[in-house]
C-alpha cells in the first residue's frame, strides 16, 4: 500500500500532464497534437521552467522567492540597456548575470542573517526591484537592439530553439547538483530538519545564501531569454511570473515546507501550465474561463500529490 | 537648535508663499509608456506656467489613489488633475475635493459622480472602430481576423472591443477566427499569438487593442515565418510608430497622451483663475498613423 501511494505521490503529476495532453489531442488533433506544437510549448515554457528551477532550490529549504519575476525583468532591462549603450552584447550579458546573482545574495543575506521570513523579505525586494526597473528604464521599453541579441530567445541550433537548449542544460545541471552532490543533500537537509542539519555541521547560512543566489542566477537567464524573445526589454517584464514558477514547483510535488522535491516533477509542472495555456488558446476558450480552468487544474494536481503523500506517510 | 528649526520653518514658509500655484497630478500608473508620456506632458506644461506640480502614482490601486487625493486636499493644493484608476471608486475623492473647494480636472477616464470642471479623453469606442475600419479597408471586406484584447473587465478593453465589434459585425465576410485576451502585454501577446498561429493556417489580419500586443503579435508572426498578415495596433508609442515605419504594423491608432495631460494642466490653471471651461468634455482626436503618414506624424509629435 505504502509503495503504491508513494508511486502516486511521485508520478501522479506525470499522469496529470498525460491526461491534459490526451484531452487536448482529442479536442484538437490536427493542430494541438503535432511535433511543431510541442516544440512551441517547450519554447513557451522555457522561461517559466528556468524560474521554477531556481525557485525549487529556495522552496527545498522551506523558503520562497517572490522576487524572481522582478529580478528577471530588471536583468532584461540591464542587459538591453548596456547592450544598446555600449554595443557590446557580451558585456551586457555578464553584467545581467552578475546583477541577478547579486540580488539573490542580498535576498539570501536578509533571510539567513536578518532572520526575516522569506515571504516578507522577498516580497520587499520584489517591490524594490520592480521600482528599480522603472527607474532604470524611465518606464519606457528598451528596443532597437542589435540583431545579435535575438539569438538567445529566437535562434535555433540544429533546428532546436536555443531557449529549449538552455532549459535542457539548466535541467541537467540542477538534477545533477540536487541528486548527486553533497551540496544537493545539504539543501534537502536544511529544508527537512534545520536543527539536525546544524548538529550535523552544515553551515546553514551558506546554504541559504547559495539557494537564493542560484534563484537569482536562473532568474537572470530567464530575464535574458524573455527580453531576447521579444527583442524588447519591457519596464513591466516578469511581473507576476513568480506565481507561475511557484505553481510549477508545487505542481511537481515539492513540499512548501521544504526537504522534499523532485526536479523532473518541476519540469512536468512547468509543462502542465504551458500545455494548458497553449491548448486553451488553440481551442479559443475565453480568458474568463481560462483562469478558472487553470485554478481548478492546479488545485486538483496538488490535491493528488498531497493525498498521496498523506497516505504514504501513514 | 530650536532657533534653527524656527528659521528653517520660516524659510520654508516664504518658499511656499512665493510659489504661485501648486497642483496635484494623480496618474493611475507609470508602468507603461503611454502614461509616462502623459506625465511628461503635464510636467512640461506646469513648468511653462510656473506651476509647482506634485505627481502622485497610484500603481493602478483605487485605494492608493483615494489616499493620495485626500493627502493633496490636506496639503491644500490649488487644483487636482486626476487620471482615475477607476470611474466609480474615485467618486468619493472628487466629492471630497468639491467640499474643500478644490477644482478637479479628470483625464483619460471619467469619474461617475461629484463635480468635475473638465474631462479630457480620447474615445475608446472610436479607437476600436478606427482599428476595425482599417482592417476592413485593408482586407477589402473579406478575410480571417484575430482579435487580441486587453485586460479583461477594464473599461479600455470593453470600449475598444465594443467599437471593433460594431464595425466588424457589418461585414459577414470577415470572420473572427480567434478572440483572446493578452492583458495589453507584449510577452503574453507573443505566446497567445504563437498558439493561435498553430491553430489557424489561414489568418489575414490581427487587430490588437494596443501597441504592445501588436508588437508581440508581430514577433510571433516573425518567428513562425508566416507572411502577409496585417497587424493593426494603437496608442502611438514610439516602438509602434517605428513598426509602422518598418512596415510590420499596418496602422497605429495614435493617441496624444502628452498633449492631453498638458491640456489638463492648462484647464486646471483656467479653473483656478475662475475662467469658465467650455465645453466640459473635450475629446482628444485619434490619429491613424499609416506608412503614408508616419513621417509627418514623427515630425509633428516630437515626443
Amino acid at each position: 500500500m505504502a509503495l503504491s501511494n508513494g508511486f502516486i505521490r511521485k508520478y501522479g503529476v506525470i499522469f496529470g500532464l498525460f491526461g491534459i495532453i490526451v484531452f487536448f489531442a482529442i479536442e484538437s488533433p490536427s493542430y494541438f497534437f503535432t511535433a511543431s506544437n510541442f516544440i512551441l510549448i517547450s519554447k513557451q515554457s522555457s522561461i517559466n521552467i528556468l524560474l521554477a528551477l531556481g525557485q525549487m532550490f529556495v522552496i527545498l529549504t522551506a523558503g520562497i522567492d517572490l522576487s524572481d519575476g522582478a529580478m528577471a525583468g530588471f536583468v532584461g532591462a540591464v542587459v538591453a540597456g548596456t547592450t544598446v549603450a555600449t554595443g557590446n552584447l557580451f558585456l551586457g550579458l555578464i553584467e545581467g548575470i552578475a546583477v541577478g546573482i547579486g540580488f539573490g545574495i542580498v535576498n539570501g543575506i536578509i533571510v539567513a542573517f536578518a532572520k526575516i521570513p522569506a515571504f516578507i523579505a522577498t516580497l520587499a525586494t520584489m517591490s524594490a526591484i520592480t521600482g528599480m526597473t522603472l527607474i532604470y528604464t524611465h518606464g519606457e521599453p528598451i528596443w532597437n537592439l542589435p540583431s545579435s541579441f535575438d539569438f538567445i530567445g529566437q535562434g535555433s541550433l540544429l533546428d532546436i530553439p536555443f531557449s529549449i537548449i538552455l532549459m535542457g542544460i539548466a535541467f541537467v545541471v540542477v538534477w545533477i547538483v540536487l541528486a548527486r552532490t553533497k551540496y544537493g543533500r545539504h539543501v534537502y537537509a536544511v529544508g527537512g530538519n534545520i536543527k539536525a542539519s546544524r548538529a550535523a555541521g552544515i553551515k546553514i547560512s551558506s546554504v541559504l545564501i547559495s539557494v537564493y543566489a542560484i534563484s537569482g542566477l536562473l532568474s537572470a537567464i530567464a530575464g535574458i531569454v524573455l527580453a531576447s524573445r521579444l527583442g524588447t526589454a519591457e519596464p513591466t517584464a516578469g511581473s507576476g511570473y513568480e506565481l507561475d514558477a511557484i505553481a510549477a514547483v508545487v505542481l511537481g510535488g515539492t513540499s512548501l515546507f521544504g526537504g522534499e522535491g523532485w526536479v523532473v516533477g518541476t519540469i512536468i509542472g512547468g509543462y502542465i501550465i504551458a500545455v494548458l495555456n497553449n491548448g486553451m488558446t488553440i481551442m479559443n476558450i475565453s480568458a474568463y474561463y481560462q483562469e478558472v480552468v487553470k485554478g481548478i487544474v492546479i488545485l486538483l494536481a496538488v490535491m493528488l500529490t498531497s493525498f498521496g503523500k498523506k497516505y504514504w506517510n501513514e | 537648535m530650536k532657533s534653527l528649526i524656527l528659521v528653517a520653518t520660516m524659510l520654508a514658509g516664504i518658499a511656499v508663499l512665493s510659489m504661485a500655484l501648486t497642483f496635484g497630478f494623480c496618474v493611475s500608473t507609470l508602468n507603461n509608456p503611454y502614461f509616462v508620456a502623459f506625465t511628461n506632458g503635464a510636467k512640461a506644461e506646469a513648468k511653462l506656467l510656473g506651476i509647482n506640480l506634485i505627481v502622485m502614482n497610484a500603481n493602478n490601486s483605487n485605494n492608493t489613489q483615494l489616499n493620495q487625493v485626500e493627502d493633496l486636499i490636506q496639503r491644500k493644493v490649488d487644483a487636482i488633475i486626476l487620471n482615475p484608476t477607476d470611474s466609480d471608486a474615485l467618486v468619493p475623492a472628487v466629492v471630497a475635493a468639491n467640499k474643500a473647494g478644490i477644482p478637479v480636472i479628470t483625464l483619460d477616464r471619467s469619474v461617475n459622480g461629484g463635480k468635475v470642471r473638465m474631462f479630457i479623453a480620447s474615445d475608446n469606442v472610436v479607437y476600436g472602430k478606427l482599428e476595425a475600419q482599417y482592417a476592413v479597408k485593408l482586407l477589402n471586406g473579406k478575410g480571417n481576423v484575430v482579435l487580441l484584447t486587453g485586460i479583461p473587465g477594464v473599461s479600455a478593453t470593453r470600449d475598444r472591443s465594443k467599437g471593433i465589434m460594431e464595425v466588424l459585425s457589418k461585414y459577414p465576410n470577415i470572420k473572427i477566427v480567434a478572440n483572446q485576451s493578452a492583458n495589453f502585454d507584449m510577452a503574453k501577446a507573443m505566446s497567445v499569438m504563437e498558439s493561435i498561429l498553430v491553430a489557424h493556417p489561414n489568418i489575414n489580419a490581427v487587430i490588437a487593442e494596443n501597441d504592445s500586443m501588436a508588437l508581440g503579435a508581430i514577433q510571433a508572426i516573425k518567428s513562425s515565418g508566416r507572411k502577409g498578415i496585417i497587424v493593426i495596433g494603437g496608442d502611438g508609442i514610439a516602438q509602434g510608430i517605428q513598426a509602422v515605419k518598418k512596415g510590420t504594423e499596418a496602422v497605429d491608432i495614435a493617441q496624444q497622451p502628452y498633449k492631453m495631460a498638458a491640456l489638463g494642466v492648462s484647464a486646471a490653471f483656467f479653473a483656478v483663475n475662475n475662467i469658465k471651461l467650455m465645453p466640459s468634455h473635450l475629446a482628444m482626436p485619434l490619429f491613424p498613423v499609416t506608412k503614408k503618414t508616419v513621417d509627418q506624424w514623427i515630425a509633428e509629435s516630437k515626443h
